[in-house]
């Protein structure tokens, strides 16, 4: 099975924006998990660190997952791979 | 089928959001009216049984309607499930009752090392986003063993995959059956046993008529449901309390430094209420001092110490029946104790063991909320934060390769729709989880302020309400006989802080109500998504694919409900036996999970020279390093081995997951490498097909990946 120009396109574009976003969750998940204690010392709403875990890294997910499905709608159209919705 | 939603002028998704938007408003009316009922007193008991009778009846209307012949709607609802509800459903699908009772209580009694458990639960849909639902649903079969079947070839891959999902499920499942049985013997004082049954039939009027169609639309309804039971009620505890209904931000700014304040006073001897507490504390010390100094004798004097001790608890009995002034409640004790004794040497290690523990937790000082890693020592805090990143793992990994999970993305219509319908989970399963520790802190605030300090004369009554259910759920005793409630003297079980939240924070009965619906929701969709995997891994994958595969389509749906029956009376029947806490159970599941499907699942997808050998040499040593280490470390099994830098076997999947990449990496490179069609599912399946939806709406019903 040999690639399509597009789909070779699609690949390279879907792969660079999942390694992104994949650095973004592994940085933030770690950081929290890791300096929990050091950002306890700064106040944001609540003490930092646990408010990173209890809310900010979850609002951070979500940002996340909904970046690549924005992004990869558009990587799909740019590359004519968008599936035909009929209903 | 399919010609009916062709007819209407409106598409299904405009249809749906119409009819679940009626729901709401209606479901709103209902309870504003037993709102009004209560008000006029009536009385609760009837009021609880509408509510949990009412809900279930809906489900169960709604199971009847959607129910099917046809066996794409049982498997895959038609895939015709629009990204908004596929969100929802997975949401329903996804928040347990271990999410919804559970998580709450976890955080109250744990502070920030329960927040291993929000971390976890919502990290792991970035990986489902990224990583896996596209490409499952691009793959467009039936199953998550129907994946590793066809893109390794051969029967092992897909009959060991069903193993573990029905290993993980079964585990998940009796969770969820267990809570329904909380849940209903409390609110309507049903026996537990048959609280159980009764949930088990509203579970399979649901996916016994109409599969993954009708569990779909139920769990929409339930997701519905649960999120105004969690948010509501937490809204208005806010409120009361801190005079914000958005508990999220106000139990930070609010409660969170009030909370502490009262934390450090209880800490504090030199306090009228923290000498109390100090004096509360030395007793349940010299408790556990009691049950050490017997530990070591029973070390040292084995089966001839435990018939000293026998008999010096006779002779205590006989002390007191003869002490003058005679006291009842000091004979009463006497004699619980004795008819208590443990039997045999065995029993009496076990026992003694977790009273001492027991004891040994309740004479230590109060924890700081929201400080990470308290222990005083270096080692146990980095062993702490080493068991707080190993747990994060495991649940995120574990997420990632649930079975019940990534199949309800074979249900939307495209791929497109499969990666917004997880961006659609994730929304509301975060509405939940910031919730959830912001609710901690309030209870916690709450029971600091209101009860602790109070006299055991006038104790509110929630706390004999609940006394009354179960002894080991909650129970306040006068230790130091001083007569007020110290905070060492409460025990409270983490599965209660939800249940019994209204009442703690004085609100009216109608919210405890909707609190029980909510946990009864968010338990049967939980449990009906589970039941339809292991049941359709067993009729899909293990009857069709393996031994029958000409069976014809109306005898694979029979095949597929009887299966679905006997899960459901099985697991029902390992709920009623009530075992260990709802987390430890659910916990498990997801280190097996992530050990046992995630590498293989991920490197089938974007690695396209792994191969049978591979896969089946990192599912094999995987799982069984995962099991392994929680069976010989796990105490209540007894092997008492001691734990690899300290991780707890609820993490033991931190071990299993790299030893199954390093399984599929070595198989497979010391062997052939894959057939050519094996591989090139590891192509195709990247990208979309904009052909493939079409062929599928305009009923071509096969699986819309080209191996048709």
């Amino acid at each position: 099975m040999s690639r399509t120009p597009e789909q070779t396109q699609h690949w390279q574009a879907n792969r660079s924006l999942s390694l992104v976003l994949l650095t973004v969750w592994f940085v933030v998940t770690f950081g929290v998990m890791i300096f929990a204690d050091d950002l306890n010392h700064f106040t944001f709403i609540g003490p930092l660190g646990f408010y990173m875990a209890a809310q900010g890294s979850l609002l951070v997910y979500l940002a996340i997952i909904g970046a690549y499905a924005w992004h990869m709608r558009r990587i799909d159209e740019r590359c004519h791979l968008d599936e035909a919705e009929r209903e | 089928m399919s010609t009916e939603v062709t007819a209407s002028p409106l598409s299904l998704f405009q249809r749906m959001l119409r009819y679940y938007g009626y729901f709401t408003l209606a479901l709103v009316v209902f309870f504003l009216l037993i709102a009004a009922l209560e008000w006029v007193g009536v009385p609760h008991k009837p009021l609880g049984y509408l509510l949990l009778f009412a809900t279930i009846l809906i489900y169960a209307g709604i199971g009847f309607m959607a129910k099917t012949t046809n066996i794409n709607d049982y498997y895959v609802a038609g895939r015709r499930v629009p990204a908004l509800f596929n969100g929802m459903a997975v949401a329903a699908d996804w928040m347990s009752a271990a999410s919804f009772i559970g998580l709450a209580g976890t955080l109250y009694h744990s502070g920030f090392e329960g927040l291993a458990y929000i971390m976890g639960w919502t990290g792991g849909y970035c990986l489902v986003a990224i990583c896996l639902a596209p490409y499952l649903r691009r793959f467009g079969e039936y199953t998550i063993p129907d994946f590793l079947g066809t893109r390794f070839g051969g029967r092992a891959p897909r009959l060991i995959a069903v193993f573990a999902t029905i290993l993980c499920s079964l585990v998940y499942v009796v969770a969820q059956i267990y809570g329904v049985g909380l849940i209903a013997s409390r609110f309507t004082g049903l026996e537990f046993t048959i609280g159980v049954f009764v949930g088990l039939a509203g579970i399979l009027v649901c996916s016994f008529l109409g599969g993954m169609k009708a569990v779909t639309w139920t769990q929409v309804a339930q997701c519905i449901i649960l999120l105004l039971a969690y948010l509501v009620p937490v809204a208005w505890l806010s409120a009361n309390q801190t005079g914000n209904p958005l508990a999220q931000v106000a139990a930070y700014t609010y409660t969170l430094p009030r909370l502490s304040t009262l934390e450090r006073e209880l800490n504090d001897p030199a306090t009228e209420q923290g000498r109390a507490e100090a004096e509360a504390r030395a007793i349940f010390a010299q408790r556990a001092q009691m049950f050490d100094t017997r530990l070591k004798g029973l070390a040292y004097g084995d089966s001839e110490y435990l018939a000293s001790e026998r008999a010096r608890a006779v002779l205590r009995v006989g002390q007191q029946r003869a002490a003058d002034p005679v006291d009842l409640r000091a004979i009463e004790n006497a004699e619980r104790e004795l008819r208590q004794f443990p039997q045999d040497v065995a029993t009496a290690r076990a026992t003694w063991t977790r009273l001492m523990q027991e004891n040994l937790q309740r004479a230590a000082p109060v924890k700081p909320h929201a400080e990470a890693f308290t222990e005083s020592d270096e080692a146990q805090r980095s062993a702490a934060k080493r068991n707080f990143i190993a747990l994060v793992v495991c649940l995120m990994l574990g997420t990632a390769a649930l079975p019940h999970i990534l199949t309800r993305f074979y249900t939307t219509p495209t791929v497109r729709a499969a990666r917004e319908s997880v961006f659609w989970s994730m929304f509301f399963i975060l509405l939940v989880y910031i919730t959830a520790p912001a609710l901690a802190i309030l209870v916690k605030f709450e029971i600091y302020q209101n009860l602790v300090g109070s006299s055991f004369a006038h104790l509110p009554s929630w706390v004999s309400n609940w006394h009354a259910v179960d002894k080991t759920l909650l129970a306040v005793q006068d230790v130091n006989l001083d007569g007020i409630v110290q905070r060492a003297e409460i025990f409270l079980s983490g599965d209660v802080i939800m249940l019994a939240m209204p009442e703690i924070g004085g609100l009216p009965y109608v919210i405890t109500g909707l609190v029980a619906a909510g946990g009864l929701a968010a338990a049967l969709s939980t449990a009906d998504g589970l039941l339809l995997a292991i049941g359709n891994a067993l009729s899909h994958d293990v009857y069709f694919k393996t031994i029958a595969p000409d069976a014809s389509p109306t005898r694979r749906l029979v095949i597929a409900k009887v299966v679905l029956l006997v899960i459901a009376v099985v697991a029902a029947y390992l709920a009623s036996l009530r075992a260990v806490g709802i987390l430890t159970l659910v916990g498990a599941a997801f280190s097996l999970s992530a050990a046992a499907l995630f590498p293989a699942l991920i490197c089938g997808i974007f690695w396209p020279r792994a191969n049978r050998t591979g896969v089946l040499l990192g599912m094999v040593l995987g799982l069984g390093v995962t099991l392994g280490y929680m069976v010989v470390t796990y105490e209540p099994f007894g092997f008492g081995t001691s734990l690899w830098w300290d991780i707890k076997p609820i993490a033991a999947g931190i071990f299993g997951v790299p030893m199954g990449f390093l399984g599929v990496l070595v198989g497979s490179l010391l062997t052939k490498p894959p057939a050519p069609e094996e591989s090139e599912v590891a192509e195709w399946v990247r990208f979309p097909d904009p052909s493939a939806s079409r062929r599928w709406q305009d009923g071509d019903l096969r699986p819309t990946g080209p191996l048709r």
